[in-house]
């Protein structure tokens, strides 16, 4: 079953399309403009060219910024047929090995030599070049290579990519998320396509992306935010197509409260009694009888240019449609939004949810007592903290309040490796730290509290339980 | 049920999940007439279970109770019968976000082996994507196709009694991701190379030697793999517990004020959380790569 040439089409790079540059380790999160200079890497460029190529293609920056497919690699690679040393005893780092000065480099750089050509100038020019060992030869040109090759790839999106964009460039924006505990919570809340997952995140949309990622369009994920409106700049990153937006909902959390008591009105309102916005709604009553000749508009101003007025009244009548206009527009916004409301709270009244996933710079204990009363019983809830203390004090509320099993308090250790021929070790720098994460499952809650002593609290719990004395 | 997508009552035929307490849960076939015993006495599950919303609390008939839960891949891995070393789920996570798995793709696996990852990567690629997967072991091969059967799965998954590194995965230009988990992963690397899309894709190994790992490394360079990178994940528990530290008593203080905190008051009482005494150092490398178009 090979792939037909159609396929192609869902592997081009198109103009408009949310990318990410490559170059080394280093990733930005781009958008395909036309006659858009792009920074990256102290590079700048134009991604015009790339558009009609394949993700993944590595391009070369020409003098002048425009794209260009690199070829094949050249044998640089290849030290077998150099002379080496055997070791450093008698090289000494004095800083005057190198023989062309900066002002050379850039010289040869004006003169639009590759990066290739000017490492080898650069080989030529070192006096202790050949001195070195073939491992340290290996390194300087890999070194060489990073700082004057000038490409880029571009990638199409991945959580796998953003996470590590995220985590590399922007840590702060994402509460210090690192990628493996992104993937651990993916995983724990057992994100799959069909379910129904809360998302709580103020991690730039980063986690509401990955979330959608795993569902591939089908099921629902509703976004509960704090504040005025939910912040998705993440999400537009992963280039998801049209259809996927379908399945996000959105849910202020100050109407969860009401929500939960039911006392959440969701239902239209007439606009002449609408109490949360009196100055709308006085507005409103006063264009009202101008709306309903709204269909002649183009009448009225021929009616008007035509029978003369004077400017006044033509200067009044064009600010009454103005307003007219406007008030129109907020009112259709504002039943957009009362829709959305209207959608969200319905996914969310059965309390029938699959998933919980939280991750954000609150304290996560209200959150999570407050969110978890719409789950489902024996689903699974993540949550994420740059710190461990705010989830020992979920754990602790938890286990007081029932109604969960198999708490997990973790975090997890990672650490890359470089492999080579004889220098195969870890690398030298680890992450510090990537966040905690409080995970367990929900079960079914009874109505009289469960039966825990103290000994529960801080301990296992006992071997053998008595039955519980229920009221 | 099914391991592919949550129902709320349990049914004749499913497998659920008994939660016993803290790090102890068994999983179970439910089945009219049955019953399972369990250290509080027995769960008769055309009673207890059937019909029932998974979540619910079971009281057995020695008095202690216990909760059945809805089957995940990651429950089944802390429960299924071991025929071989699996995977746990922090690899698991590691390796599904790193092969970039989602709704729709085509994955290839060998060794199946017990089918922890199986059944993550069947999860993760539902409804739309595949998972063939390779066990050169007979019996561990049929255990698996019939597991996969039980748990409604089988739909999305095939299983292929043969030597990876002599025969392959059995299909080639389809798949979005290869995992390997052999003993010598670099004889399959031209394999997985084979079975994965033209467009390209991303192929992990996961080796408990280091030696393994360059052996492999060098394998995927020839063959042209890029964003070779290697790593190692490992997890930290933290279990919650109310210490109380005892205050040594230093004499009466003189100078000290008379509205004293009275010395009765001997302990100091900390909650915090404390590592468990041994855990685990080492389960393998994993190493990613990226098959670029070809």
């Amino acid at each position: 079953m090979a792939d037909k040439q159609d396929d192609d089409a869902m592997y081009t790079i198109n103009e408009g399309d949310y990318v990410v540059l490559k170059r080394g380790d280093i990733f930005k999160a781009v958008q395909i403009q036309s006659r858009k200079k792009m920074a990256f890497e102290k590079q700048w460029f134009f991604l015009d060219n790339a558009v009609g190529h394949l993700y993944g293609t590595t391009f070369e920056i020409l003098p002048g910024g425009s794209l260009q497919p690199q070829k094949q690699k050249d044998a640089l690679s290849s030290t077998d047929a150099m002379e080496a040393g055997t070791d450093n005893r008698n090289i000494v780092d004095d800083g005057k090995s190198q023989k062309l000065t900066r002002d050379d480099i850039e010289t040869l750089k004006e003169q639009g030599l590759k990066g290739q050509e000017i490492i080898q100038q650069l080989i030529d020019n070192s006096s202790t070049f050949r001195d070195k060992t073939e491992y340290a030869q290996d390194k300087y040109i890999k070194k060489k290579k990073k700082k004057y090759e000038s490409t880029v790839s571009i990638l199409k999106p991945t959580c796998r990519i953003l996470a590590l964009m995220y985590h590399g460039r922007e840590p702060g924006k994402i509460c210090h998320l690192r990628y493996d505990t992104l993937a651990q919570m993916l995983t724990l809340a057992n994100i799959h396509a069909g379910s129904k997952v809360l998302v709580f995140e103020t991690c730039a949309g980063l986690v509401l992306g990955a979330v959608m990622e795993r569902m591939g369009g089908y099921g629902s994920v509703i976004q509960m935010y704090p504040g005025g409106g939910p912040v998705r700049a993440g999400v537009e990153s992963f280039g998801f197509p049209p259809p996927f937006h379908d399945t996000l909902h959105d849910f202020p959390i100050c109407q969860v409260n009401a929500l939960l008591a039911g006392t959440l009105d969701t239902s239209a309102k007439d606009p002449n009694t609408d109490a949360t916005h009196p100055h709308v709604a006085a507005e409103e009553t006063a264009t009202q009888p101008a709306t309903v000749q709204r269909d002649g508009p183009e009448e009225a101003s021929m009616d008007t240019n035509a029978s003369g007025h004077c400017g006044d009244q033509r200067v009044d009548e064009e600010r009454e449609r103005g307003k007219e206009a406007k008030a129109e527009l907020k009112r259709a916004k504002q039943e957009q939004r009362r829709k959305r409301l209207e959608a969200a709270a319905a996914q969310l009244e059965g309390r029938n949810a699959d998933g919980l996933v939280i991750a954000s710079r609150f304290h996560p204990c209200p959150v999570l007592m407050s969110l978890l009363r719409f789950l489902a019983p024996s689903r699974p809830f993540v949550v994420y903290s740059q710190y461990k203390e705010p989830l020992v004090d979920c754990f602790t509320k938890l286990k007081e309040q029932g109604g969960t099993v198999n708490l997990r308090l973790t975090d997890t250790w990672l650490r890359h490796y470089q492999v080579l021929p004889n220098r195969t070790h870890p690398v030298l720098l680890m992450s510090g730290g990537g966040g905690y994460l409080l995970s367990g499952t929900t079960v079914a809650t009874e109505q009289s509290a469960p039966a825990t002593s103290a000994a529960d609290l801080s301990q296992e719990p006992a071997p053998k339980r008595l039955k519980a004395s229920e009221s | 049920m099914s391991f592919v997508e949550y129902s709320d009552i349990i049914q004749d035929g499913d497998v659920a999940i008994v939660y016993l307490g803290h790090d102890s849960m068994m999983p179970i076939k439910v089945q009219h007439g049955a019953q399972t015993q369990t250290r509080y006495g027995a769960i008769r599950h055309s009673t207890d279970l059937i019909g029932q919303r998974y979540g619910l609390k079971v009281t057995c008939t020695k008095g202690g109770w216990v909760h059945v839960l809805h089957p995940t891949p990651e429950l089944w891995t802390v429960t299924l019968p071991h025929r071989t070393q699996i995977l746990y789920t922090t690899d698991i996570s590691v390796i599904t976000m790193m092969l970039e798995l989602k709704p729709g793709s085509v994955v290839c696996e060998s060794g199946t082996g017990s089918g922890s990852l199986s059944h993550a990567i069947l999860r993760t690629v539902a409804p739309t994507g595949h998972l063939h997967t390779v066990e050169f072991h007979q019996q561990r091969a049929e255990k698996a196709a019939e597991e996969f059967r039980e748990h409604r799965v089988d739909h999305l998954v095939t299983v292929r009694n043969q030597d990876v590194c002599k025969e392959g995965f059995g299909v080639t230009g389809v798949a979005d991701a290869v995992f390997l988990d052999i003993p010598s992963p670099w004889e399959a690397v031209g394999h997985a190379k084979a079975a994965m899309k033209r467009h390209g894709g991303r192929v992990c190994s996961f080796s408990p030697c280091i030696e393994q790992v360059q052996r492999t490394c060098e394998a995927l360079a020839k063959h042209s793999f890029q964003e070779i990178s290697t790593m190692e994940v490992l997890l930290r528990t933290h279990d919650v517990r109310t210490v109380s530290l005892p205050l040594p008593d230093f004499g009466p203080d003189d100078t000290a004020q008379k509205k004293e905190t009275p010395s009765k008051q001997a302990v100091f009482m900390l909650k915090t959380t404390t590592p468990p005494r041994e855990i685990p150092g080492h389960t393998g490398y994993l190493t990613f790569a990226t098959k670029p178009r070809t």
